[in-house]
């Protein structure tokens, strides 16, 4: 019956029957958008975790217990570096999406391994930087200010370590089972991760660094 | 090319991109959009956080500022969050996750500066404990 009414052309200027043909063979939605959806539900809560670490900071900027500032500890090149660094990490990594979608396994490894490498060089500048302020003893227990800020900084280098080494089981990953759907949704879902890694990094070197030099 | 894997027109994964038979070089180009648009505000942040040309109360704002322009260069170019119909649940879960974070943030800043505001001062504590 619905056909003979939409024959006549005009007749459904709507679009209305189209739309309930959509309803009616809407099933579940493709795993794909259902395994990356979860993800960034996960990516969500944990920049709300990141929050409380932030407002503990900003918090504890000022309580130095007599100990060093952050003026007198942080070196902004490094910090620069760093930036640079993860950032261009971010950039290969999208290479590296794009590479996945059209299933190159070459130029995937490629992008894959000059993020992995821009990944590792963040990890040694930071941990230069950590253990340049242990030395100086200003270490974690030193005062409530350097206790936040380790947590804080800690964390977010926890998580670029969880991400080269996800970053690596991608890589072998890829070579022994090929570009499969499932292995393509955690392609998705490792860019999606590293990503946001670099935009927690953004507020950390505002806040952490920036703001806290100033301060 | 990843949405059309899909075969769903009706929502689009984050992170995944909305194309229009641009190819590989199209996406590159977005990245590399991204890339510029990030370094520039990366730089000025830096610029602005230890320069004396600018009113010096200003600085924090505009580092807050740019940082928060920043992220929005990283949804956009990096995570691929539009404002396009095949991303209202991404963009909702965002917006959520966003307001938790202004809460616990803002919430946090502000009794903990009333609190540290209305306590008694250390010395004078130290008297009444004796």
């Amino acid at each position: 019956m619905t056909d003979t009414t939409l024959a006549y052309p005009g007749s459904d200027p709507h679009q209305l029957g189209s739309m309930a043909l959509a309803a009616a063979h809407s099933g579940p939605p493709p795993k794909r958008i259902v395994t990356g959806y979860g993800f960034w539900i996960f990516i969500l809560s944990d920049m709300i975790m990141f929050s409380a670490f932030f407002a503990t900071y900003a918090v504890l900027l000022g309580q130095t217990a007599g100990g060093p500032s952050g003026r007198e500890l942080f070196d902004l090149r490094n910090v620069a570096i760093e930036t640079g660094l993860l950032l261009a990490s971010s950039f290969t990594c999208g290479l590296a999406s794009i590479a996945a979608d059209e299933r190159n396994a070459f130029w995937f490894q490629i992008a894959m391994a000059v993020t992995c490498a821009f990944g590792l060089g963040f990890l040694a500048i930071e941990g230069r930087e950590f253990a340049s302020l242990v030395a100086q003893g200003a270490g974690p227990s030193r005062s409530a200010f350097l206790s936040a800020f380790f947590t804080l900084v800690g964390c977010h280098g926890l998580h670029v370590s969880a991400g080269i080494l996800w970053l690596l089981t991608m890589m072998a990953q890829v070579v022994a089972k090929g570009f499969r759907a499932d292995i393509l949704r955690r392609i998705l879902c490792f860019a999606l991760f590293w990503h946001a890694l670099d935009i927690i990094w953004i507020a950390v070197f505002t806040v952490v660094y920036l703001l806290g030099s100033a301060a | 090319m990843s949405n059309q894997d899909i075969g769903h027109d009706a929502d689009l994964a984050p992170g995944d991109e909305h194309i229009e038979g641009g190819g590989v070089g199209a996406r590159v180009l977005g990245y590399l959009t991204g890339l510029g648009l990030a370094i520039l505000l990366t730089a000025t942040s830096f610029f602005v956080a230890g320069t004396d040309l600018v009113w010096q109360p200003s600085i924090p704002v505009a580092l807050v500022v740019l940082a928060i322009a920043q992220m929005g260069v990283h949804l956009v170019f990096f995570l691929h969050i539009t404002t396009g119909p095949d991303n209202t649940n991404n963009v909702l879960a965002l917006a959520f996750g966003v307001l938790i974070v202004l809460l616990v943030m803002a919430g946090s800043l502000w009794i903990m500066a009333n609190l540290n505001h209305n306590m008694m001062p250390m010395d004078r504590l130290m008297h009444m404990q004796r």
